[in-house]
């Protein structure tokens, strides 16, 4: 698929896994889908609790820019992430968060699933919610395959979590077959702009 | 076997392509002292240097780091070293040592917010100068800037290669977005890439003078242990490498070191240029920034405006030639800097009333932006 | 035995160079120099194969007058460049020589991780108490209650007992030489040349220059004797370390202990990064 920037934004708390999960994003659309990609950070003296975010930009053409300019999806873990990294969207973007730590959305095309409560359900394990939400973005980009994503996460994780990393992101997959799109606004501005 | 990496594509950061840029350009030594935002090139190194019988050693601070850097490439083995901001300024003093024993090596530094221990996760451009003035005495010294990923891999390679050849340090000056950024980057095949050694002397040891003067002004260089067994100094020496203080001897020496970077000129000044050949208006940047101005460029190119990018991927000795030639055909330059204007200096330096040098700043630890840079050329 | 002496000059020494030397008459550096060469004849080691290096200092200038790979370094660093030659081409027998303020104050920070780090080294430090090229100022060994040019009045701080640090801080070999026991002083640097491992040799040396003529013994014989009587070898007794001018200190062997250096323990390294 041709594709000039699809951008994306990941964003919660330090610990949970946001840039791992960038990165095996990264990977999944630089090294199985073939795609050029750039992916960034940002975050401060904390390796756990803070800030933390990442951007993934991907495109068919080298990347000038390494950072994102318009939004297509972000991911948000927690509810300082949303309030904070919530900007720059397109007018179709979409927002993803964890209906379990995001209350209030400053967006109206929002998938809200329980990451960290299909985590612990399916893999036994709060910490893979990084993973459950990779499975949804996964799912809603269109430039991303199940096979990809799952390459890219079998290549990057210790042996011994193989297993349990890849139910979580099945998991995703699946919570986020399940949610319905037609439910959403096509896109974040009034109609008649739109039609501009 | 070490698995072998060349011909292969990868998901790198910025700081792991400059420890494979550094090993296909045939580094085996490496030394160095944990620091944030370079502690990643350390790292791969301490994994990949004993793979090709190379040797890493993390040092007791940035001084020893560059020591060891510059007696390992006085053995014969080409080496490098990479820190951050304070890092660097501890190093300035083995730095210019290096200049005045001509001993190549390669000195990273990935530029954070200062002065001091400032913004240690965030970019900046703060040591540009520093990068060319920071040890003391007037000293010859190359500076190279990096953009992107692939950079990291071929400019860290052309670091070697211009420090082999000229027999002097190279700084390569990185940033914390270029660093950390993550980008799909292909290791070349080892055999294109082009690798320069230094030359060793052919002559008997008895004939040998380690700082004798010829046509490039750089003398070959004796590893130790190979038999020539000469002396070397960080004082002024003569050219059997011993200390004089001869003004004769002194003037010869010390003009020497310039003569030989001012003779290579013409491969040293690496830039790279967008859209610049019928361009009105023209940006100046370097490092992480070029990323933004090229998208600002495309950007103004797109509104109709003319505008171009000269990318400096050399900073010192600064590519004066080219810089003044865009100056010529443009009516306006500007140069956005993650500091308060230090290359835009260099910028009105060589601009002899040719045109007007606009300058864009910000020190605020964040990357300046293609918007903002496409706001900046609307407003010329 | 006079020839003797003047084949090892002609041998060893650049004297078609840089001589005159830059040190006063009657300084301990020429003996130190005498000593390390003599060690180095009866290793029969080749001249091609060694490396002498050092800081910055009168020290500082002595492997300009040898005939090795030599090297002066910037002000306390010798041990810095030492490593990075070692780990480069660890066939080389890599020697750095360094005065007292130069290995334990501007490189005092080197000096205890080169001996931690065990890289096979030798470290000969001459500690003739005060910095001497710079005109006599207080160094980390001039005595508690000394004169100098920075300490008018009285030196209120206390010395650093350098072979005590090296020990301390896991130096494979230790030993206290001084100039004036010149004969024993060759048999240390032989043993510490020779030892796998970092070694540091202290030697007691006499500045009469800068230290003595400000302390009572203006002359090279008076800080000889001093020497002489102050010294007190290690099989009488235990460590003491030179921490005041009445006060005795120990000459000998502090230490000689075996465990792996790091050559021996990088190649292991090697092995393990390419099983893969």
């Amino acid at each position: 698929m041709d594709v000039d920037r699809f951008e994306i934004r990941l964003s919660g708390s330090g610990g949970q896994g946001i840039i791992l999960a960038s990165i095996i994003l990264a990977e999944a659309a630089g090294i199985f889908a073939g795609y050029n990609v750039s992916q960034t950070q940002s975050y401060g003296p904390e390796a756990r609790g803070g800030r933390c975010k990442a951007e993934v930009v991907i495109s068919s053409k080298p990347i000038d820019y390494p950072k994102a300019v318009q939004l297509d999806m972000m991911l948000a873990m927690n509810q300082a992430s949303c309030d904070s990294y919530c900007f720059d969207f397109k007018a179709n973007g979409l927002l993803l968060v964890d209906s379990g730590l995001v209350d209030q959305t400053p967006t109206s095309r929002v998938v809200a699933l329980p990451f960290t409560k299909i985590a612990r359900e399916s893999a036994g394990r709060d910490l893979a919610a990084n993973i459950v939400a990779l499975g949804a973005l996964g799912h809603f980009c269109p430039l991303l395959s199940r096979k990809s994503l799952e390459s890219a996460l079998s290549a990057r994780v210790p042996q011994e979590t193989k297993k349990m990393n890849s139910k979580a992101l099945k998991a995703g997959i699946k919570a986020a077959e399940k949610f319905d799109m037609d439910s959403l606004p096509r896109s974040i501005l009034p109609e008649e702009e739109e039609e501009i | 076997m070490a698995p072998e990496l060349n011909g292969k594509k990868f998901l790198l950061q910025g700081n792991e392509a400059m420890a494979e840029g550094a090993i296909a350009a045939g580094c085996r030594f490496f030394a160095g002292y944990p620091i944030t935002p370079a502690s990643e090139i350390s790292e791969r190194m301490s994994y990949r240097l004993p793979q090709v019988d190379g040797t890493f050693i993390q040092m007791e601070d940035e001084i020893s780091s560059l020591g060891a850097v510059i007696g390992a490439s006085l053995a014969g083995v080409k080496s490098m070293t990479a820190t951050s901001g304070p890092g660097f300024s501890l190093m300035q003093e083995n730095l210019g040592y290096a200049c005045i024993t001509e001993v190549p090596c390669v000195v990273v530094n990935v530029m954070r917010g200062g002065p001091s221990t400032g913004l240690p996760t965030s970019p900046a451009q703060g040591d540009v100068l520093q990068a060319r003035w920071g040890t003391h005495g007037d000293h010859p010294v190359i500076v190279l800037s990096v953009s992107s990923v692939s950079e990291c891999f071929s400019i860290i390679v052309t670091a070697f290669n211009l420090s082999e050849k000229y027999r002097v340090p190279v700084v390569v000056l990185s940033d914390e977005v270029v660093a950390h950024s993550r980008e799909t980057f292909t290791i070349p095949a080892a055999d294109s890439i082009e690798v320069v050694d230094r030359i060793v002397p052919n002559v008997p040891p008895e004939w040998y003078k380690p700082y004798e003067d010829n046509s490039r002004g750089v003398p070959p260089m004796a590893a130790m242990g190979d038999g020539y067994r000469h002396h070397v100094t960080g004082l002024v020496h003569d050219a059997h490498g011993f200390p004089t203080e001869r003004p004769d001897e002194i003037e010869a020496f010390l003009k020497r070191q310039f003569r030989k970077i001012t003779n290579g000129f013409f491969e040293i000044q690496i830039t790279k240029k967008f859209n610049i050949e019928d361009a009105e208006i023209a940006v100046i940047a370097y490092g992480s920034v070029a990323r933004s101005a090229h998208r600002a460029v495309a950007m103004a190119r797109s509104q109709g405006i003319k505008a171009g990018l000269i990318q400096l991927v050399t900073l010192f000795p600064f590519p004066k030639s080219t810089v003044v030639n865009v100056m010529r055909q443009c009516k306006a330059v500007l140069v956005p800097e993650m500091n308060m204007g230090q290359i835009s200096r260099e910028a009105k330096r060589v601009n002899t009333g040719l045109t007007k040098v606009f300058k864009y700043n910000r020190i605020d630890g964040q990357l300046i932006s293609p918007v903002e840079i496409f706001e900046e050329l609307q407003k010329m | 035995m006079f020839s003797g002496m003047t084949e090892l000059r002609h041998k060893y020494l650049r004297h078609h160079k840089k001589f005159p030397h830059v040190w006063c008459p009657g300084c301990g550096n020429g003996i130190v120099l005498g000593a390390l060469i003599r060690a180095i004849e009866r290793l029969n080691l080749e001249k091609d194969d060694i490396v002498f290096a050092s800081g910055i200092g009168c020290s500082g200038r002595m492997p300009t007058y040898v005939d090795f790979n030599t090297l002066h370094t910037t002000h306390g660093r010798a041990l810095t460049f030492a490593t990075g030659i070692k780990l480069a081409n660890p066939s080389l027998n890599v020697i750095a020589v360094m005065g007292d303020g130069d290995a334990t104050a501007i490189g005092g920070n080197h000096f205890i991780h080169a001996a931690r780090r065990n890289l096979d080294l030798t470290a000969i430090i001459i500690n003739n108490q005060i910095y001497g090229m710079t005109g006599g100022q207080a160094s980390p060994t001039t005595p508690y209650g000394a004169q100098s040019t920075t300490s008018p009045f009285s030196n209120i701080e206390h010395a650093f007992s350098i072979a005590e640090l090296a020990v301390a801080a896991g130096a494979s070999f230790v030993a206290r030489g001084t100039v004036y026991h010149a004969a024993q002083l060759d048999k240390l640097l032989e043993k510490g040349i020779n030892k796998i491992g970092f070694s540091v040799v202290e030697i007691m040396s006499n500045c009469h220059v800068q230290f003595g003529r400000r302390n009572q013994m203006g002359d090279p014989v008076t800080m000889l004797n001093w020497l002489k009587e102050h010294a007190v070898s290690k099989d009488n007794g235990s460590s003491m370390p030179p921490d005041s001018l009445d006060a005795k200190f120990t000459i000998g062997i502090l230490a000689d202990t075996d465990k792996p250096d790091y050559i021996e323990e990088y190649k292991k390294i090697r092995l393990k990064a390419q099983r893969g």
